[in-house]
């Protein structure tokens, strides 16, 4: 059964593109077949992170207008044989997607793949709003600090609410909280909620916690998907979140202030 | 009957004058539909007093440009909601013809005072009204999932009792009492409809706002309270919301 994921959070700059590209890629790397979509139409920058730019023909809008067909406007990866990106128009504003247009383009990626991820634009407005409807699962990705804790609070309330499976009585959207730029120095000092503080806050399954890292700004520049660099603490950790999303059970790590020490570095971890 | 009888000269009837509380139904409006409509609301309100009342129909305050007036159709109209038209009471001359078809009386209008009535139920009706009906107790709001920021609970009539969290900026009202056994950190409003007596409680006070009938105490002032972060109940004492550990 293919299943619908939303990367989404409220606030703007908190990481969505970014994990949306790392968590597509982390899926496909364990075999299942993955298409991220960027619902950010008119700032699209999905296809700048995972470096497919270049090869954008058509979009996600011309395949809602009926310019194109989905197989014309899917964009292979060069580096894994089953992901996929359905890029953002550039040119278009919000108001060229509709909710039935993007509900065709769903149910018809749902017959060819098994994760669908969708890279949410800012706001709780309509871009965000068509982002989520149809979502099976959310990953809320949020930053240490409190207006960005508040932002995700508020889209949770939506997931709860103005989505298709809560207007069809359906199973809730399953919730996940993925901490994004973690910065535990800052932390220790008191300059932003601790991990603890946010799960007590929003009072969801924490998927992972990823550290505030240069790797991000590398990969990106370079058009990669931070998860694709194994040695940086990013992409580590981003692994642990897609293994955790499969299902599978693992400590959580770089929570705490790093110690140089080898030692510390490949065992320190919480419980 | 004999004979005897029908010779009998003495008077089978008197006559006598009285003065005879009636009402006047004035018609202001040549508008049957909206008279229809009016009159079955009024009845709704007092159906005791539309069992076939006789009364006067008084047509002297129609405009004079208010189109030919259907009688036979007005005073079926009146007929339907229970009002027995016995006379009408104009000048016009169509009217008058018009009521001698129906065999109805004919008055002057008339120059004595009249005082506007509202028709009200009997004693006996009205008393059975006010009988103090047993409030009604609507079933509690229970709510199990988390309240996040900018959702709104109103539990009408009742209690809210909410088993989740509650985020800061989210509302929750309630008539009566208000539970919150997860954090709460938004506002909480019992009593909303004036109810004085309502409480709130809460496991771990860390609310925006609270109020109880229309008064209330914001974050700022909740926060100096010893009892913050703490299981209180709240209440009204005079004016004042009271704070008190569980
Ligand atoms: N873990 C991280 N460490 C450092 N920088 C990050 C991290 N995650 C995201 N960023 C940076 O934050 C900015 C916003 O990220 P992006 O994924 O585009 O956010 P969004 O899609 O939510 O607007 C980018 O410049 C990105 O490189
Ligand atoms: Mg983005």
């Amino acid at each position: 059964m293919a299943k619908i994921l939303v990367v989404t959070s409220g606030k703007g700059g908190v990481g969505k593109t970014t994990t949306s590209a790392a968590i597509g890629t982390g899926l496909a790397l364990r075999g299942h077949k993955t298409v991220i979509v960027d619902f950010d139409v008119g700032l699209r920058n999905l296809d700048l992170i995972m470096g497919c730019e270049r090869r954008v023909v058509y979009d996600f809008v011309n395949v809602i207008n009926g310019e194109a067909t989905l197989t014309q406007a899917l964009i292979k990866d060069k580096r894994l044989e089953n992901l996929y990106v359905l890029a953002a128009s550039q040119t278009r504003d919000k108001d060229a997607l509709t909710l039935e247009g993007v509900g065709k383009v769903m149910d018809e990626l749902r017959e060819s793949f098994e994760y669908i991820v969708c890279d949410s634009p800012a706001g709780i407005e309509k871009g965000a709003h068509l982002a989520m409807y149809f979502a099976d699962e959310a990953i809320v990705v949020t930053n240490p600090e409190v207006s960005s804790v508040r932002d995700s609070d508020r889209m949770l309330g939506l997931l709860a609410s103005k989505s298709r499976r809560a207007e069809q009585g359906e199973e809730p959207i399953k919730e996940h909280l993925l901490l994004t730029r973690y910065n535990p120095e800052r932390v220790s000092k008191g300059e932003m909620l601790g991990v603890e503080d946010v799960e007590e806050i929003l009072a969801i399954r924490l998927l992972g916690v990823i550290p505030e890292s240069q790797a991000v700004l590398k990969a990106s520049n370079q058009g990669v998907p931070v998860i694709l660099d194994e040695q940086s603490d990013a992409g580590q950790a981003y692994s642990d979140a897609v293994d955790r999303l499969l299902g599978k059970e693992l400590p959580h790590r770089f929570l705490d202030v790093q110690k140089k020490g080898l030692l510390q570095r490949l065992f320190g971890g919480r419980e | 009957m004999s004979q005897a009888d029908l010779l009998d000269q003495a008077p089978v009837f008197q006559l006598k004058g009285s003065m005879l509380a009636i009402t006047v139904l004035e018609l202001t409006h040549n508008d049957l539909a909206r008279l229809d409509a009016q009159l079955l609301a009024k009845v709704a309100e007092a159906p005791n007093f539309f069992s076939n009342i006789p009364l006067v129909l008084a047509l002297d305050k129609l405009p004079e440009d208010c189109g030919e007036l259907d009688l036979a159709e007005l005073q079926a109209v009146c007929k339907r909601h229970g009002l027995c038209i016995m006379a009408i009471r104009t000048e016009r001359e169509e009217h008058i013809a018009r009521a001698r078809e129906l065999d109805l009386a004919v008055l002057p209008p008339s120059g004595a005072r009249e005082r506007l009535i509202e028709p009200a139920e009997s004693a006996e009706a009205r008393r059975k009204a006010e009988k103090p009906r047993e409030p009604e107790v609507r079933p509690t709001k229970v709510v199990t999932t988390p309240v996040r920021g900018g959702m709104q609970v109103y539990a009408e009539g009742g209690d809210l009792v909410v088993l989740a969290s509650v985020s800061a900026g989210a509302e929750l009202l309630a008539d009566g009492n208000i539970h919150v056994y997860g954090p709460m950190r938004g506002r909480a409003l019992a009593g909303v409809k004036g109810n004085a007596k309502a409480r709130i409680f809460c496991q771990r006070l860390g609310a925006e706002l609270l109020s109880i009938a229309g008064k209330y105490k914001v974050a700022e002032d909740l926060r100096r309270d010893p009892a913050w972060g703490d299981a209180v109940h709240v209440s009204l004492s005079g004016d004042v919301l009271k704070i008190t550990r569980l």
